[in-house]
C-alpha cells in the first residue's frame, strides 16, 4: 500500500481580519469562520492528485486538536482524503510537539510521503515539515512548487529567495507546499454531506508516546502600530515634489 | 553567558547581505562571543566577508564538499553538532534559514523561534503573528538552546570594518546522501537586491501583462530600485517567484516602496509596514493599499508611469 499522509491545520479563515481580545490574551475566535489553512489544503490537492495519477493507493489526512478539527477532517474527506485520523488535544502545541506526534502517525502508517502546508497563516512558523523531516531522518523539500514522483524518489521545485531549486529526493520524504504548486479542487455540497456520515479515527498524545512540553510562552499580545493616515497627491508632478521634499529622490 | 553562533547565509561566492543584520540581531543579546559559521566546500571568500562584520569574535571555516549546493538534512547535523558551545543559534529569516533552523532543533530536541522582529533580553522576544496583525512578546525557557531566524530588516547591519580571526573547523556529524541537489533555475540578478534595496517598486494585478511589468521596470531603473510583486502578477507568470513580497514571500522595509496596480491584501501589506513612505498609485481610491500609503496619487498606470519615469528624467537634466 502505498500511502501519502497530509497534515491539517484549522485556522481562522484567511479572508477574516483578525482582532485581539480585549483582555490581550489571544484573538477573537467566537463566531469567525474557521478553515483548514490554504498551505495545508494545497498539500492535501497535491496528494490527491498523485493517488489520482495512480503513483499512490491511500490519502490519509491528519490533524490535532480539539473535536472541532473534525470539521476540517471532514472537508478533506470530501475533498477525497481516504481516511482521516485526529490527535485528540484541546491545548495549543509547539511546533516540535506537533512533529513529534506526526512521526507516530508516521511510524504507524508508513507513508511512503508526508506533504504538509509550508507555513500556518495564523502563527505563521513554518517548522513543522523541517522537524518532523529531521526527527524521522528523512529527506525535506520546503517550498514546493511542483512535485514529480517515481517509485523510489520525489523530484521537487522549490521557491526560494533567488529563483527556483530542483531537489531529488528518496523516498519517504517529507515535502512543504508553497502556494503556486496547484489550486485545490472545489468541495461540493453531496460529497460534504456524504462525508459527514464518514468514519473519523481517533488518538491521542499519549498513545502515540508524546510528551507535551513548552519552550515559549507568550506573555503579550498587541496590535501593530497604525501608520499615520497619508495624503493624496492630484498629479505625477506633485507626487515627484513630495518625494523630493521627503529626500527619497 | 550569552554565546551565539550565527549560521552565515551563502552561496559560495557571497555573503546574504542579511547575515550582516543577525549579527546585529545578536549585539543586542548582550552576548559574551559571537561566532560566524561558514559551512562551505570553498568557503575562503565567504569567511573573509564574514570576518570583517563589527561585533563577530570568531568564523569558524568548516569546509567539506557536500556543503556546497546547502541542503538542509547536510547542514542541519553540523549545525547540531555546533550546539554544545551555544546558547543561541541565530540565522537570517531566508529560505534557507527557514529551511535549516527548524530541522536543525528538531535535532537538538528543541523548538524554534521563527522571524523575530524584536530582542527584549537574552530570552525575550517579540514577534508577528496572523499576517502580522498581532505582535506577540515571548519569553524563552533559558534552560533550552534558543535556535531562531531573525527579521533582517529589524535589525540594523553593523559596520564591516573588523578582522576576526578564521578558524578552519572539523565537525564530527553524520551526512546524510538521501537528498541531492540538482540545479537552480533563474534567480539571476540585476539591479539591487530586493531583501535589502533602498527603494523597490512593485507591481500587482492592476500591471494586466508585460507592458505593465516593462513600465515599473523602467522606474526602477531611473530610482535605482529593485522590482518586487503582488502575490497576484507572480500567479498571472508575469515576474518570477523570488519577486513575491508578503507573509509568505520576502518581508522588507526599503526606505522607498512605491505599489503600481496592487489593491494591498492584508498578506501583502505586512510584508512592507516597516518601509520608511508608501506610495500607491492606483485608479481605485477604495483600494486598501491607499489607507496605507503616506503618498497615494488615484491614476491609471499606463499615464501614470510614462508621465513619473519623464518628470524624472527631466528633473534630472535640469
Amino acid at each position: 500500500m502505498r500511502r501519502i499522509l497530509v497534515g491539517l491545520k484549522r485556522v481562522i479563515d484567511h479572508s477574516v481580519r483578525v482582532h485581539l481580545r480585549v483582555d490581550g490574551g489571544g484573538v477573537v475566535t467566537d463566531g469567525v469562520k474557521m478553515s483548514v489553512n490554504p498551505f495545508c489544503e494545497i498539500a492535501l490537492e497535491e496528494a490527491l492528485r498523485i493517488r489520482e495519477q495512480g503513483l499512490a493507493d491511500e490519502v490519509v489526512a491528519v490533524s490535532i486538536g480539539a473535536a472541532d478539527v473534525e470539521q476540517q477532517l471532514r472537508t478533506a474527506l470530501a475533498m477525497g482524503a481516504d481516511r482521516a485520523i485526529r490527535i485528540a488535544s484541546d491545548t495549543t502545541h509547539e511546533p516540535l510537539v506537533v512533529a513529534r506526534a506526526l512521526l507516530g502517525i508516521v511510524e504507524q502508517e508508513n507513508p511512503c510521503l508526508v506533504l504538509l502546508g509550508k507555513q500556518a497563516i495564523d502563527s505563521d512558523n513554518n517548522q513543522t515539515g523541517q522537524m518532523l523531516a529531521g526527527l524521522w531522518n528523512r529527506p525535506q523539500a520546503t517550498f514546493a512548487s511542483e512535485v514529480r514522483l517515481t517509485e523510489s524518489t520525489a523530484t521537487v521545485a522549490r521557491e526560494i529567495d533567488q529563483g527556483i531549486e530542483i531537489l531529488a529526493l528518496d523516498l519517504p520524504a517529507v515535502i512543504t507546499t508553497d502556494l503556486r504548486l496547484n489550486e485545490p479542487r472545489y468541495v461540493r455540497l453531496p460529497q460534504l454531506l456524504k462525508a459527514k456520515k464518514l468514519p473519523i479515527e481517533t488518538t491521542t498524545l499519549t498513545e502515540l508516546g508524546v510528551e507535551t512540553e513548552t519552550q515559549f510562552q507568550i506573555l503579550e499580545m498587541e496590535a501593530p502600530p497604525i501608520r499615520t493616515d497619508g495624503v493624496q497627491v492630484e498629479t505625477v508632478d506633485d507626487l515627484i515634489a513630495a518625494l523630493e521634499q521627503r529626500g527619497l529622490i | 553567558m550569552v554565546k551565539v553562533l550565527i549560521i552565515a547565509d551563502h552561496d559560495e561566492v557571497q555573503l546574504t547581505p542579511g547575515t550582516l543584520n543577525v549579527v546585529g540581531a545578536a549585539r543586542r543579546l548582550s552576548p559574551e562571543r559571537i561566532d560566524v559559521a561558514v559551512l562551505a566546500a570553498d568557503g575562503e571568500r565567504v569567511a573573509a566577508a564574514s570576518s570583517s562584520i563589527h561585533g563577530v569574535d570568531r568564523v569558524l571555516l568548516i569546509e567539506q564538499k557536500g556543503n556546497s549546493p546547502y541542503l538542509a538534512a547536510v547542514w542541519a547535523p553540523q549545525v547540531a553538532a555546533l550546539a554544545a558551545d551555544y546558547t543561541h543559534i541565530l540565522a537570517p529569516a531566508t529560505t534557507l534559514g527557514k529551511d535549516l533552523i527548524p530541522r536543525a532543533a528538531a535535532l537538538l530536541g528543541v523548538g524554534a523561534l521563527s522571524d523575530i522582529t524584536a530582542i527584549d533580553g537574552p530570552y525575550r522576544f517579540r514577534r508577528s503573528l496572523y499576517a502580522g496583525n498581532v505582535i506577540a512578546k515571548l519569553s524563552a525557557d533559558p534552560n533550552k538552546t534558543v535556535l531562531a531566524t531573525v527579521r533582517v530588516t529589524a535589525f540594523e547591519a553593523p559596520e564591516t570594518n573588523g578582522g576576526a580571526e578564521i578558524e578552519p573547523f572539523h565537525v564530527e556529524a553524520e551526512v546524510p546522501t538521501h537528498t541531492r541537489h540538482v540545479e537552480r533555475r533563474g534567480g539571476e540578478q540585476s539591479g539591487p537586491d530586493l531583501q535589502t534595496a533602498s527603494t523597490v517598486v512593485a507591481g500587482g494585478r492592476g500591471l494586466a501583462g508585460p507592458q505593465g511589468v516593462e513600465l515599473i521596470g523602467q522606474l526602477a531603473a531611473k530610482l535605482n530600485a529593485a522590482i518586487g510583486a503582488s502575490r497576484a502578477a507572480v500567479d498571472s507568470g508575469w515576474v518570477a517567484n523570488d519577486l513575491q513580497v508578503g507573509q509568505t514571500g520576502k518581508i522588507i522595509a526599503p526606505e522607498l516602496y512605491i505599489a503600481v496596480g496592487i489593491s494591498g491584501a492584508i498578506q501583502h501589506l505586512t510584508g512592507i509596514k516597516d518601509a520608511g513612505t508608501i506610495v500607491a498609485i492606483n485608479k481605485d481610491a477604495q483600494a486598501p493599499i491607499c489607507a496605507l500609503a503616506d503618498l497615494v496619487l488615484i491614476d491609471d498606470l499606463f499615464s501614470a508611469l510614462p508621465a513619473l519615469i519623464h518628470g524624472l528624467e527631466a528633473r534630472r537634466a535640469s
